[in-house]
């Protein structure tokens, strides 16, 4: 017997539902430092006038303005990659003991089909790193599943005051090609 | 040139009257400095995170355009965080106002001397970036800077206070980060979740 088709959700289109799910969540502001897998979503979220982008030096000064962000009384979002969690790390301190609301969206590296082995050591210890800090994780491999999750996510971190980041599998991103 | 200027001194007169200011404290020093001058629902302290008060401090100032918010803290903690200030340039917020209280040294670690003391300047690395900057060496300087404050530029500011490397006795804030962000926003009026 045949197996069934695989559905899938245009590949092309994911980050555009995506942006509609957080612009859903009330998400005002958004901070980034770029990956290959966010291009088109940071494009969507610099064109969006009621969204605020700021492009970062570094992925902790993300953890920091996010806190910021939610004194203020809005909500926010941080793009980054896998080798960007390391960078974070004492910083989720912040998030972690005050309980500030934290949405993160970690395109990964360093997995399914990696030419570059340089990122297999932080990628292999993303999920490990933050849930060792106390950032709790939901894998997603499927666009499907980012959808559902960040909604998900949203709710748990504005409503319950949690720090949730969602690593999306290198698998349903385009592999870098070199 | 050794700096002479009080640290207390400078901030009590920095805060003097300062009405709706939003205030970010870098952790240490300049947290108790600003807690001395008395405590307030309008200020947010940072007790670790190093690096991260200028960040928070442009978070609220997007998050709320029509409010000065104060970021105070100290050199090393600023030093910490450089690359922030080119963030905070490209975004450019006019009400974001980040005064160093600058001792040159590591004030709580066995006042090591730093980058700061050995010839760093962080007004003109702010300058390079972009940033109205003033760097205080006396009242007058730190008046002015007060002055900044309540009559915001065109984009953010930078301000250097040399304080007398010296640690004065503590005057601590709440370490309930809870509690200081939930007091935070309910001042700004929002509710807890």
């Amino acid at each position: 017997m045949a197996s069934a088709p695989r559905i899938d959700a245009s590949p092309a289109d994911w980050p555009d539902a995506l942006h509609a799910r957080l612009r859903a969540a009330d998400v005002t502001q958004a901070s980034y430092v770029p990956d290959a897998g966010h291009t088109r979503l940071i494009n969507l979220l610099h064109a969006d006038p009621a969204v605020t982008a700021t492009v970062l030096t570094t992925e902790e000064e993300g953890i920091a303005l996010a806190a910021g962000t939610w004194l203020g009384g809005a909500r926010s979002v941080v793009l980054m990659q896998s080798s960007g969690v390391g960078n974070c790390i004492n910083m989720l301190s912040l998030p972690v003991i005050a309980r500030f609301p934290l949405l993160m969206l970690v395109t990964m590296r360093g997995e399914w089909a990696e030419f570059n082995p340089w990122q297999v050591p932080m990628g292999a210890a993303t999920v490990a790193a933050l849930q060792a800090i106390g950032v709790r994780t939901y894998h997603v491999d499927a666009p499907e599943d980012l959808l559902e999750t960040v909604s998900a996510a949203a709710i748990e971190a504005f409503d319950g005051d949690q720090q949730i980041a969602i690593p999306i599998g290198q698998r349903m991103l385009e592999v870098k090609k070199w | 040139m050794v700096a002479t200027l009080d640290r207390r001194a400078a901030v009590a007169a920095l805060l003097r009257d300062h009405g709706a200011v939003l205030v970010v404290t870098g952790l240490g020093s300049p947290s108790y400095d600003v807690h001395a001058q008395g405590d307030h629902d309008g200020n947010y302290y940072l007790w670790g995170a190093m690096g991260s008060a200028a960040l928070v401090g442009l978070g609220i100032a997007q998050a709320r355009p029509a409010r000065t918010v104060l970021v105070i803290t100290g050199d090393g903690e600023q030093l910490m965080g450089l690359g922030g200030l080119a963030t905070i340039a490209v975004a450019a917020p006019k009400n974001l106002v980040i005064a160093i209280i600058d001792n040159g040294h590591f004030g709580e670690t066995g006042m090591q001397p730093r980058h700061t003391g050995l010839g760093i300047a962080l007004d003109r690395v702010a300058a390079a970036h972009g940033f109205i900057t003033s760097r205080a060496n006396d009242m007058a300087g730190v008046e002015a800077i007060r002055s900044a404050v309540h009559a915001p530029g065109a984009g953010p500011q930078l301000h250097v206070i040399k304080v007398r490397a010296e640690n004065l006795p503590r005057s601590l804030p709440p370490r309930d980060a809870v509690h200081i962000k939930n007091r935070f926003r309910r001042h700004l009026g929002f509710a807890p979740a």
